[in-house]
């Protein structure tokens, strides 16, 4: 029995740019997939080979056991899609562009209204609106529930979140958690490291490679590096002296502080806060801190 | 309104009909600084930002960008302004050089500024080996940096910079903001808007748009503080969505 | 079906909803025929013309009469001496001079023949003809006038008479061409822009993801296209008839069979750039570069396609609208039957039937 998503050395180019080189992976039964990278990395393409509208250079992916070329009738049959920046039909009301969908899918809002029902109820109250005039968070939600109306096995996200606020993309996450509950099968693609932890499983995903596949929480702590975090008043300057600073490995900023990473393994803590205050900055607070699924890219593509 | 205020703002309002944009908001962002622009998609600040760059005329309110009145000068504005955004900076079919030309020709650069301009700009982004490559053969965090550059080319009082890093990657990211923190060395003050909430971090002072009006304003530190909460994305969830955390 | 029909359903809300749309779809045809009826049209009236007359006798004074009572023509000045002829004409204010020789009706009486100059401007060589023409008719029938009796000597009178359109009025002709480039616009431009539209918005890709077939994502979003273009070139058919007196002849059931067969084919015509066009704007730009400018200048719509040069009129050949425009011509104006206009027709079926395969096979089940 094969995984609903399972890929095999899947490469893709275009004229004399390399989009995909040599992907394989696999996504299990009501999973959320995460593909994490920024644009331009070929989550796209990627996207668009699963959904059957790409043919690949070589390799060979399935989707619920049909083969993406072969059986592409089928495996659109059963796939819900949402391509990146999709903008639905701008001049549809609500409620017209969800029947359109269902009914493109041979059924109606009614048949499947429970899988819907939760992000469908949010927006309902403005059924009658053009959805050109709904508000960034609520067309992500109507275009949710369009792909969602024929109640499909594997959904395809691509960048549902990119332009959204953090506060609706932390609600979107919610009810693709409730997904899992009905058995859906979930790949979806994010330029947003802080995501990650959303998902089951993760894809780090840069020039058309994948760097690391694992769970969040595995990718994290296997991290064999020490990460320290720095808390100044004067960041900006700290990661300056800290860049020409000879035993570092990697120093970025990171939200409220700097993530500092030593050449040296298993360097002390104490030894760093007595060399630090030598440097000009006496008011510091350093911690050595679990790292995020960024510093993990981030150190896979110094390693690259 | 204090002396080295660059933008000011006096209950400044934008009304689209019935429809309340912008509703009294009252701030100032001081010289040099980097002023972090928030709020959830639809809160406002499209339409606020187009108000001090001079593109949109405000209902009711006072307005001051650089010491001008954005209602009566907003050609002088104009001059004094850089803007860069997610979307649109630099054209795809020219090359490097002739994107740096056009904007510092725009401007009314001389011919002897711009070409130590493009020198500079190509030393500092590292591109001088794609001088006579087009934009469009770029990666897309070279060209967000090189878009920056370019907004901030003819030296401008303020830059005005809409989700300038959506998608791009991490590091680059970090490069971009290196940029901004050297842009705002040199003098230049810097209004951005963001959906990174890390990035929120990086600014100076954040202001916190809801429903049109300005909820929140000061730095992360104070505004963590006041909510009793420990990141940015908490602070923004109380605000934008009165959750309770 | 119950997908097809929502499918329609959709375009159907596209073209209503845009209110832009609906005014170029409608406002445009209707805005065309009235202005190529009053304003553009190739009859003459009221023609400034000057005359010099240097016998001044009965018969002069009743010839110009005639001229003047015409309606073509209109004085604006006697002219006293030849030398004035050039400066008349470099005012730019007449169109042509009609110059009586000397004792003009003493020499008719006498030797049966008098002299009578007409100089037109030809800058506008299609106006110079036309009103030369309108003169000469004036002249013979004032000199059959004259002649009451038979004729005196063997003389023949060439008595030129314009068939189906007696009084040569353009819009007979403006008719036939106006509904070929509506259809042109309506079907193939119109279409080709809605599907890329598509594209751009990103909903393609989902259709194309979805169990909807392709042909059948073509024919839904065809047909209402079909309908607007019945729909619109009833009311030109109907604004000629009723406004301009434009008769249909023939059976209205061909013509709007031959209808059907045009629209099939640039329908698919416009099914066909879409697949090349990325992005509404290049379709549009093909639309109106590559097939509504051949059609207007290659069609015989504006141009006789006989005063082109050979290798045009070869070009020409591989214009549906060509041979559309005289299917319509020939129904309307001469109330041809399938009989007449089989050949032509079967030239159309030809082109429907390839553009249809070649959209068909161009318009992928896949992007890129």
């Amino acid at each position: 029995m094969r995984p609903p998503i399972d890929i095999y050395g899947i490469s893709k180019h275009y004229e004399d740019i390399i989009a995909l080189k040599d992907i394989s992976f696999q996504v299990n039964k009501a999973e959320i997939f995460g593909l994490i990278g920024p644009d331009g990395a070929g989550k796209t393409s990627m996207f668009r080979i699963l959904t059957t509208l790409l043919l690949p250079d070589t390799g060979e992916a399935y989707v619920q056991g049909y083969h993406i070329v072969k059986d592409y009738k089928k495996i659109r049959e059963i796939i819900g899609y949402m391509p990146g920046r999709f903008s639905l039909y701008q001049d549809l009301s609500v409620e017209e562009n969800l029947s359109l969908f269902a009914s493109i899918f041979g059924t109606t809002i009614e048949e499947n209204y429970e899988l819907v029902k939760e992000i469908y109820s949010q927006i309902e109250p403005f059924k009658d609106r053009r959805a050109g005039q709904l508000s960034g968070g609520m067309k992500q939600k109507l275009a949710l529930s369009c792909a969602l109306i024929h109640k499909p096995e594997v959904l395809f996200l691509d960048e549902p979140t990119t332009g959204v606020d953090p506060v609706s993309r932390t609600e979107f996450w919610g009810i693709l958690k409730n997904l899992k509950a009905y058995g859906i099968t979930i790949l979806v693609s994010t330029p947003y490291m802080d995501e990650a932890n959303m998902c089951d499983n993760i894809g780090l995903i840069q020039n058309g490679e994948i760097l690391s596949i694992d769970t969040p929480g595995k990718m994290t702590q296997d991290f064999d590096r020490d990460i320290y975090a720095i808390k100044t008043k004067h960041k900006h300057k700290f990661l300056n002296t800290l860049k020409s600073y000879e035993n570092t490995y990697s120093v970025f900023s990171f939200g409220d502080s700097i993530h500092y990473i030593d050449v040296r393994n298993n360097v002390k803590e104490s030894e760093l806060i007595s060399t630090f205050s030598k440097m000009e900055f006496p008011e510091f607070n350093i911690e050595k801190i679990k790292p995020t699924v960024e510093d993990c890219f981030m150190d896979l593509m110094k390693q690259e | 309104m204090t002396s080295d205020a660059v933008i000011s703002s006096e209950n400044l309002t934008k009304k689209f009909g019935s429809f309340t944009a912008v509703d009294h908001i009252t701030f100032e962002v001081k010289k040099g600084e980097i002023f972090g622009f928030l709020g959830a998609n639809g809160a406002g600040k499209t339409t606020a930002m187009k108000m001090f760059c001079g593109l949109l005329r405000p209902t009711s309110g006072k307005g001051f960008v650089a010491g001008l009145d954005i209602y009566k000068e907003s050609e002088k504005i104009k001059k004094r302004i850089g803007y860069m955004s997610q979307r649109f900076s630099l054209y795809e079919d020219l090359t490097v050089n002739e994107n740096i030309q056009f904007y510092a020709g725009i401007y009314g650069l001389d011919r002897k500024t711009i070409r130590k301009k493009q020198h500079e700009l190509s030393d500092k982004l590292q591109l001088t080996a794609y001088q006579n490559k087009l934009i469009s053969s770029l990666p897309l965090g070279w060209k967000q940096k090189l878009a920056f550059s370019v907004a901030i080319v003819h030296e401008p009082d303020i830059v005005f910079l809409d989700e300038p890093t959506g998608g791009v990657d991490p590091v680059t990211r970090r490069q971009f903001w290196d940029l901004i923190y050297e842009a705002a060395d040199a003098g230049v003050t810097v209004f951005v808007t963001t959906h990174y909430m890390d990035e929120a971090e990086y600014c100076d002072r954040i202001s916190m748009m809801v429903d049109g009006r300005i909820e929140a304003i000061g730095s992360t530190d104070h505004l963590k503080a006041k909510y009793k909460v420990n990141s940015m994305n908490d602070v923004f969830l109380i605000l934008a969505r009165n959750v309770e955390i | 079906m119950k997908r097809f029909i929502a499918f329609v359903k959709k375009e159907v809300f596209h073209i209503t909803r845009d209110f832009r749309t609906m005014l170029i779809l409608f406002g445009m045809p209707v805005a065309q025929i009235l202005l190529f009826g009053f304003a553009i049209t190739n009859e003459i009236r009221d023609a400034n013309i000057a005359i010099l007359d240097h016998s001044k006798d009965h018969i002069s004074e009743k010839l110009t009469n005639k001229f003047l009572s015409s309606g073509y023509f209109k004085l604006d000045s006697y002219l006293q001496s030849a030398e004035e002829i050039e400066t008349e004409f470099k005012k730019g204010k007449i169109k042509l001079v009609i110059v009586f020789g000397k004792q003009f009706g003493e020499n008719l009486n006498r030797f049966q023949s008098s002299e009578l100059q007409i100089i037109a401007d030809a800058t506008d060589p299609n106006t110079a003809n036309t009103l030369i023409n309108y003169t000469q008719s004036i002249v013979r029938d004032f000199v059959a006038s004259l002649n009451p009796g038979p004729p005196t000597g063997i003389m023949i009178i060439p008595e030129v008479r314009f068939r189906y359109n007696q009084n040569l009025k353009g819009v007979f002709l403006f008719v036939p061409g106006l509904i070929t480039i509506i259809l042109m616009l309506v079907t193939a431009m119109m279409t080709s822009i809605s599907l890329t539209r598509e594209k751009e918005l990103g909903t393609m890709e989902v259709l194309l993801a979805s169990p909807m077939k392709p042909i059948q994502i073509i024919v839904a979003k065809v047909i209402p296209y079909i309908f607007l273009a019945f729909f619109i070139s009833i009311i030109v058919l109907l604004l000629g008839y009723f406004v301009f007196g434009v008769p249909i002849k023939g059976n209205l059931l061909l013509l709007l069979f031959e209808l059907l067969l045009f629209v099939l084919t640039t329908l698919s015509l416009g099914i066909l750039i879409s697949t090349i066009a990325k992005t509404q704007l290049v379709a549009l730009m093909i639309s109106v570069m590559g097939l509504l400018l051949p059609t207007i200048i290659l069609s015989g719509f504006i141009f006789p396609i006989e005063n082109m040069p050979k290798i045009l009129q070869w070009i020409s050949n591989i214009i549906p609208a060509k041979w559309f425009i005289i299917i319509v011509k020939n129904i309307m104006l001469k109330g041809s039957g399938i009989d007449m206009v089989w050949k032509e027709t079967l030239i159309i079926l030809g082109f429907a039937m390839l553009f249809i395969m070649m959209s068909l096979k161009k318009f992928n089940i896949r992007i890129g």
